[in-house]
């Protein structure tokens, strides 16, 4: 009898641990089952209302867009690029011009106004396309990133023949 | 008597560190835990593009749409042709003028597009999204160092 006393106060004085553990325990696994790693992805912004809006109200003072046309080889890779009537060799260079027109100076100036309309084929794969926007777009120079052309739009789409 | 003090010895085995250790994991899963890939479809592959960082804040009422194929694109949860997205993207047009003024020119469309699809279907999605009433899309791709020497060495 006093030996069975003895054994319960034992047991009542530690802390009850079992069940907070056991919780724990429940949320490392729900955690570790949900884990995965993915890479960061990122948005280029493209503004763009509907065409019948932007013909009712012309702006004389703005600046004309500069045209980059893109066409498509059969399996949808890049076969040409011609930027305001100048054909290109590749996509660095379309970005060494743009750089040329927006210039790289920094402050105000015509990074702001500048406009670049992509026209590309219709069957031009959509990655070479966000290749063309980082192009243009900007580029890394020593870990930081140097914006060029931040307004960008698209023509409608050309319907395949 | 003496079975009696075994027992005890073993229940008494020190939980600290333990779970010290399993709180610091719990806390690290926590952190690192996104809930935004409810968003994120894994038949997308989206190209890459070293410049796509992630933005600082989150797009006002994002809609996003998934452009899995030439045919399919995916709205939230649900599977629907290229075709059908007006009927889709009217109604989620109509919520959103209810909700307020300007709130609808200010709904930023998120498009996830394959990679391989073509761009003209991309130009669709984003015809429609325009004669419904939405202005801003944000093209989405992966980040990624790659481009840079693929681009400078073309």
């Amino acid at each position: 009898m006093r030996i069975r006393n003895a054994a319960q106060s034992e047991e009542t004085s530690g802390l009850q641990m079992t069940s907070m553990i056991d919780v724990v325990f429940l949320l490392l696994v729900f955690f570790l089952l949900t884990f995965k790693i993915v890479a960061p992805e990122g948005d280029f912004n493209v503004k763009m209302p509907a065409q019948a809006a932007a013909r009712g109200t012309p702006d004389p003072s703005a600046i004309p867009p500069i045209k980059v046309r893109i066409t498509a080889t059969p399996t949808g890779r890049i076969a040409s690029i011609r930027f305001a009537d100048v054909s290109v060799p590749n996509l660095a260079d379309l970005r060494k011009r743009i750089r040329g027109v927006v210039g790289d100076a920094p402050g105000p100036g015509t990074l702001e106004s500048t406009e670049v309309e992509f026209d590309c084929d219709y069957n031009l794969r959509y990655e070479y396309v966000i290749q063309a926007i980082t192009a243009v777009s900007g580029y890394i120079e020593g870990g930081r990133v140097i914006k060029l052309v931040e307004k960008i739009k698209f023509t409608p789409p050309r319907k395949p023949d | 008597m003496r079975w009696a003090k075994t027992s005890t010895k073993i229940q008494e085995a020190d939980m600290t560190p333990m779970i010290d250790m399993v709180f610091q994991l719990i806390a690290f899963f926590m952190v690192v835990i996104n809930f935004s890939e409810a968003d994120q479809n894994q038949r997308v592959h989206l190209p890459s593009s070293e410049l796509a960082k992630p933005p600082d804040a989150p797009a006002e009422s994002p809609i996003t749409i998934n452009v899995i194929s030439e045919e399919v694109a995916i709205i939230g949860a649900q599977e629907v042709p290229i075709a059908g997205l007006t009927r889709l993207l009217t109604l989620e047009h109509q919520v959103l003028v209810r909700k307020g003024e300007g709130k609808a020119r200010e709904a930023t469309i998120i498009i996830r597009a394959d990679g391989s699809t073509e761009h003209g279907v991309v130009q669709q999605v984003i015809q429609i999204c325009q004669q419904v009433g939405f202005e801003k899309f944000a093209l989405r791709a992966k980040q990624q160092e790659l481009v840079t020497t693929r681009l400078t060495d073309t």
